[in-house]
């Protein structure tokens, strides 16, 4: 049984690489009676997103749009 | 909107756009340089270059796009020259790398503290279209430790796969996931304080 410490760290580094199955079948269990990391692994998303957005061009004050 | 439909240059040439995409560019080089006189020569060869640029744009926001796609690639230059000529002791990461640095917000059993559980942050679109949320979202950014900023705006500003930027930094591939996911909890953990939870107001 995966630990949450486990779980955010699988979490960011799916980020990075594709998970192998060894390690995508424990972590979608956990996820599935973990609500915080799931969370975790929404957030994860969200940071992504984000840093797009911000890159592409900071969204702020100067915008035009 | 003004229509500015023309070269960069011309566009480039409105005072009040080209001041505010100035401190923008300047703002998004210096988070990542985190050396002022460095941003300052990124953006100068940037707005050099775009100026002379024959592209044309309907509108500034495809203009700034542009601008900035320009100056991201100036980034990765300088970080790569930097990197030629970097002493050893500037290529190790920030203090020890720990990775339980966050591990006070794990239980014994290794699962999260009820009070530290992440929380749900809603409709992301909602949340970015919120002016104020890209304010707390560049504090928070300048709060992670220098190289660990570094590595993650590599990776998610600048676009660089992980293996390339493990090989520029001579880092192992753990190490850089490490390092990365270090980013990512603290930038996180920022987030959530500062924006997600009401009663902590921001700064």
């Amino acid at each position: 049984m995966l630990t949450c410490q486990q779980a955010t760290r699988l979490l960011s580094e799916a980020q990075d690489r594709k998970l192998r199955l060894k390690e995508q079948w424990p972590l979608k269990l956990h996820l599935l009676i973990c609500s915080g990391c799931d969370h975790f692994r929404q957030q994860m998303d969200f940071l992504r997103q984000a840093c797009r957005r911000y890159s592409v061009a900071p969204p702020n004050a100067g915008d035009a749009e | 909107m003004s229509a500015n439909d023309g070269p960069a240059g011309d566009a480039l040439r409105d005072p009040s756009f080209l001041a505010d995409l100035r401190r923008d560019l300047l703002r998004f080089a210096e988070l990542q340089l985190r050396d002022q006189a460095a941003a300052e020569d990124a953006v100068q060869e940037t707005l050099a270059a775009a100026l002379s640029g024959q592209d044309r744009f309907s509108g500034q926001a495809a203009l700034k796009t542009w601008v900035f796609a320009i100056l991201k690639n100036k980034i990765v230059d300088t970080l790569r020259r930097r990197q030629r000529t970097a002493t050893i002791t500037s290529l190790v990461p920030d203090d020890d790398e720990q990775e339980d640095d966050f591990a006070v917000l794990f239980n014994p059993g290794r699962h999260w503290n009820p009070a530290d559980r992440p929380q749900h942050w809603g409709d992301p679109e909602a949340t970015f279209a919120q002016q104020q949320f890209w304010v707390v979202f560049e504090v928070c950014l300048t709060r992670l430790p220098e190289n660990t900023a570094r590595v993650f705006m590599m990776r998610e500003f600048l676009g660089l796969e992980t293996p390339d930027i493990c090989l520029e930094l001579a880092l192992t591939t753990s190490h850089c996931h490490v390092i990365l996911h270090r980013a990512r909890m603290g930038l996180r953990l920022c987030l959530e304080q500062r924006w997600f939870t009401p009663e902590n107001p921001i700064c």
